[in-house]
């Protein structure tokens, strides 16, 4: 047993009772919001099968239809358990939309050229924020404002009006299908899973990842304790400003155009489906898989209000609003009880 | 001892900052296998000489010489890296991280570049296993108590010498342990001694630096002294008794300290003042009765966790009670927020002077008249005069450092902040004084003044709640000790000769008074 039941000052809340321990567990948000998942998909089955809801297809589609968004999440994530928030997430996406479909339709470059440029740029404009985040020693909030001002600035510089895209090749790849036997999956759907297990693998498999847990849990002690948190900061905004780029180059794919005004307040979309996903908005707590499930909710959500038919889209950001309401309670819950 | 060469030796050192040395001319050496205690004030350096040890702070002059050869150490990682290991008075780990991450990070073993986990695990439980201690090291940090997160910590200091591959390194040389113990209670002080005794045999040179002298002569073999930045001398401890020590560390006699020793305890045979009964809390501390008359010092003594901040926090109306009623001077009080609590005369200093009492952006004036000024409401302030005039007479009785109430109270040392908080409430006259551990975390010579300051105000017939880790200095000062166990009022001794520390433990320990 633990040392502390030895000690005899030991009183009942020191040792937590099963209930407590299960209570505490990390792992215990995630589980939530997978469960809320599987009921809201058997409420959506029990309501709409006739209408062709259980077919696998539309399970599919969830991926295919937030694949972008399940990208810039997993960047988020990544910010938010650092112990920061990335809020220049749908300006990026944006930029991102015009930058490519600039250079496709307007420069006659090819999209394989396109597509490591846009990432680097991405990469690139989050590296920046995290210089100056980490050395200037300024609140991210801040930073990352102005990131969101100046990137949807930049689109505008770009052209004022949206660019769609007839390329060829873009559009072959935003149409090819990966079938699954019971279904297909988009391009785009799958470079969202295979960003999620590298997320998953980075953050639990290699040192950068537990230092990211690290200095979201106490960075006074993480650097206390020989860590580079300098470097590790102004990497995962890197890897923020980099999932955002991809997440651009996705939803150029899925809309096949570029607007100035694309994405306009995504960044709360992800910062939602992460705080919904269980990952703690003060950093060090949470997973990439919360995150999964995160997107998954707010992704079930639309298609259900799609499903109902009469009811309006705005029902999408009630419902949402409703549901991060109720897992930020339940999150100050927890925090609070772990203390006691 | 026979004695062997220093694994480390200091020699000359200077560190100066704006306007203040420091240090000047400190020579400081560890011998490998022993309790190195570094003893002074508050302000007497230690706190810096360990800042240049571990590479915080650079030299200004001086050497540094590691097992034979002169080192420089430019950074917290470089002290490591050479073998020096700090674990500070607050424990500087990650909550959110289970034990063994928290042993190993930084130095995972990986391979290609992917955390071998099970490894990790296999050789933090080793770890854990060789020093004594039973810890779970997959639990999270956070499902302990802060004892045993300070044990963590050392252990990770331990292992910092050990090369990712698994191939052993350097190791520890020199363990530095800040104030380690200034919130455990005294199981945990013992379990951290074993620790402390364990290494030491196997090695280790451990820097030990605490507030609390008996703790010094319970574990240390050898001491140094420092006194406004100066090397006063190096003894051992069976040598220098703790007269002669606290004689070093002020530089001038004590006679301080014997004074209260002699202090009369005058009977306290005064009327009743505060009555309570059956008071109590769920989740607190269980229902008591407990008179307090008039120029009484009752003392609370418990282990930590056992009830005795719930007590006082409950007699002052910070935590509202299940049960019980409170009388204070005949009238019942409806203890319902801590402004009744001030409206009938009780004053209450915080044992988290930091969160809970000061205002370190405020000046001394602004902090010292705070609660005076919330007890008249904010439409009639104070006049400036009679504000300037009660500020330096608290200032000048208490003789806070330094004297000047406009200096910021952030920047005042922590016997002084102490200080302040103290003439806050006295400015207020109250009839009941409740002090939380006052003299947590302040220097001897602070320390004897409060306690003076107690003796006085008692003898002026205020009431006094006087809360303290230190058994000895409850017995020391009260006239009534009330025995706290496990959230329960457990007895009440009225202090006399026959009385003592063990009699005190005895009852802590067995729940009832012989």
């Amino acid at each position: 047993m633990s040392a502390t039941t030895q000690s005899p000052t030991a009183s009942g809340s020191r040792t937590p009772s099963t209930a407590g321990r299960l209570l505490g567990d990390r792992r215990l948000p995630v589980a939530v919001t997978a469960l809320l998942f599987l009921v809201m998909y058997g409420v959506g089955l029990s309501r709409y099968q006739n209408y062709g809801f259980g077919e696998p297809q539309v399970f599919l589609n969830l991926f295919i239809d937030n694949g972008y968004l399940l990208v810039a999440a997993v960047g988020v994530t990544f910010v938010i358990l650092s112990g920061g928030i990335d809020l220049s997430v749908g300006s990026m996406i944006g930029f991102t939309t015009m930058f490519t479909a600039w250079l496709v339709e307007r420069q006659g470059l090819p999209i394989v050229v396109v597509i490591p440029m846009a990432l680097a740029v991405g990469a690139f404009g989050g590296f920046l924020m995290g210089y100056v985040i980490h050395n200037f020693e300024i609140q991210p909030f801040i930073v990352t404002l102005a990131g969101l001002f100046l990137f949807r600035g930049l689109c505008l510089v770009i052209s004022k009006e949206s660019i769609s895209i007839g390329d060829a090749s873009v559009s072959s790849m935003a149409q090819a299908q990966v079938s699954l036997g019971m279904g297909f999956l988009s391009i785009g759907a799958i470079v969202s899973l295979v960003v999620l297990a590298v997320a998953f693998y980075v953050l639990h498999y290699t040192r950068f990842g537990r230092r990211v847990y690290a200095i979201g849990g106490n960075e006074q002690s993480a650097m206390l304790m020989g860590l580079p948190q300098g470097g590790t900061k102004i990497a995962v905004y890197t890897v923020s400003g980099f999932c955002s780029a991809l997440a651009g180059l996705l939803f150029t794919l899925y809309i096949q155009s570029g607007d100035p005004l694309h994405a306009t307040g995504m960044e709360l979309d992800a910062i939602a489906a992460v705080v919904i996903g269980g990952t703690l908005l003060t950093g060090g707590s949470g997973y990439v898989l919360g995150t999964l499930f995160g997107v998954l909710v707010l992704g079930l959500i639309k298609s259900i209000i799609q499903f109902e038919g009469t009811l309006s889209s705005w029902w999408t950001k009630i419902a949402t609003g409703v549901l991060l309401c109720a897992f930020i309670l339940v999150q100050r819950f927890m925090t609070t009880r772990k203390k006691t | 001892m026979a004695e062997p060469r220093p694994v480390l030796e200091m020699t000359g050192i200077v560190k100066e900052f704006p306007g203040v040395r420091a240090l000047s001319d400190v020579d400081f050496r560890l011998f490998p296998g022993e309790i190195h205690a570094l003893m002074g004030e508050n302000g007497a350096g230690k706190s810096t000489l360990i800042k240049v040890l571990t590479g915080v702070y650079s030299l200004d002059g001086g050497t540094i010489t590691l097992d034979g050869t002169a080192v420089r150490i430019g950074s917290p990682l470089e002290a490591q890296q050479a073998g020096i290991s700090t674990v500070y008075q607050e424990v500087n780990l990650c909550p959110n991280l289970s034990v063994a991450e928290n042993i190993f990070i930084g130095r995972e073993p990986t391979r290609g570049g992917r955390i071998q986990w099970k490894r990790l695990r296999r050789r933090a439980a080793e770890l854990v296993d060789r020093l004594g201690l039973d810890i779970d090291v997959s639990a999270p940090l956070s499902s302990y108590p802060l004892a045993v997160q300070q044990l963590v910590a050392i252990v990770r200091s331990l292992g910092t010498g050990e090369g990712a591959g698994g191939g052993e390194g350097p190791g520890t040389k020199v363990l530095i342990l800040d104030e380690p113990t200034s919130s455990l209670d005294r199981d945990e002080v013992l379990r951290l001694f074993a620790l402390m005794r364990r290494l030491r045999d196997e090695g280790v040179a451990i820097l030990f630096v605490s507030h609390f002298l008996d703790q010094i002569y319970e574990v240390c073999d050898r001491m140094t002294v420092l006194r406004n930045g100066t090397l006063v001398g190096e003894h051992l401890v069976r040598d220098l008794d703790q007269v002669g020590l606290v004689q070093l560390m002020l530089g001038k006699a004590m006679g301080q300290l014997d004074e209260l020793h002699e202090h009369q305890l005058h009977s306290g045979a005064g009327e009743t003042l505060l009555q309570a009964d059956g008071l109590g809390r769920t989740g607190g501390i269980a229902p008591f009765d407990l008179e307090i008359k008039k120029g009484e010092v009752i003392g609370l003594a418990g282990l930590l966790g056992s009830g005795r901040t719930e007590l006082a926090r409950l007699l002052f109306g910070a935590d509202q009670p299940d049960s019980g009623k409170v009388t204070i001077g005949g009238e019942q009080v409806s203890m319902s927020a801590p402004n009744d609590a001030i409206d009938a005369g009780v004053a209450f200093c915080s044992e988290n002077r930091k969160s809970e009492g000061l205002v370190p952006e405020l000046t001394v004036r602004e902090n010292i008249i705070l609660a005076l000024q919330a007890s008249r409401g904010w439409t009639r302030p104070i006049p400036a005069a009679q504000r300037d005039e009660l500020v330096a007479k608290y200032i000048k009785a208490l003789d806070i450092r330094p004297a000047d109430p406009e200096a910021r109270v952030g920047r005042l040392s922590g016997g002084n902040q102490q200080k302040v908080l103290l003439a806050r409430w006295l400015i207020t006259s109250p009839k009941l004084l409740i002090l939380d551990e006052p003299t947590r975390g302040i220097d001897i010579g602070a320390k004897a003044e409060i306690q003076k300051l107690v003796v006085s105000l008692s003898e002026d017939g205020m009431s006094v709640l006087y809360i303290a880790a230190e058994l000895e200095e409850v017995l020391r000062l009260s006239h009534t000790i009330g025995v706290l166990r496990d959230r329960r009022l457990v007895a009440r001794i009225a202090n006399g000769p026959e009385i003592t520390t063990s009699r005190i433990l005895e009852t802590i320990a067995s729940g009832e008074h012989q």
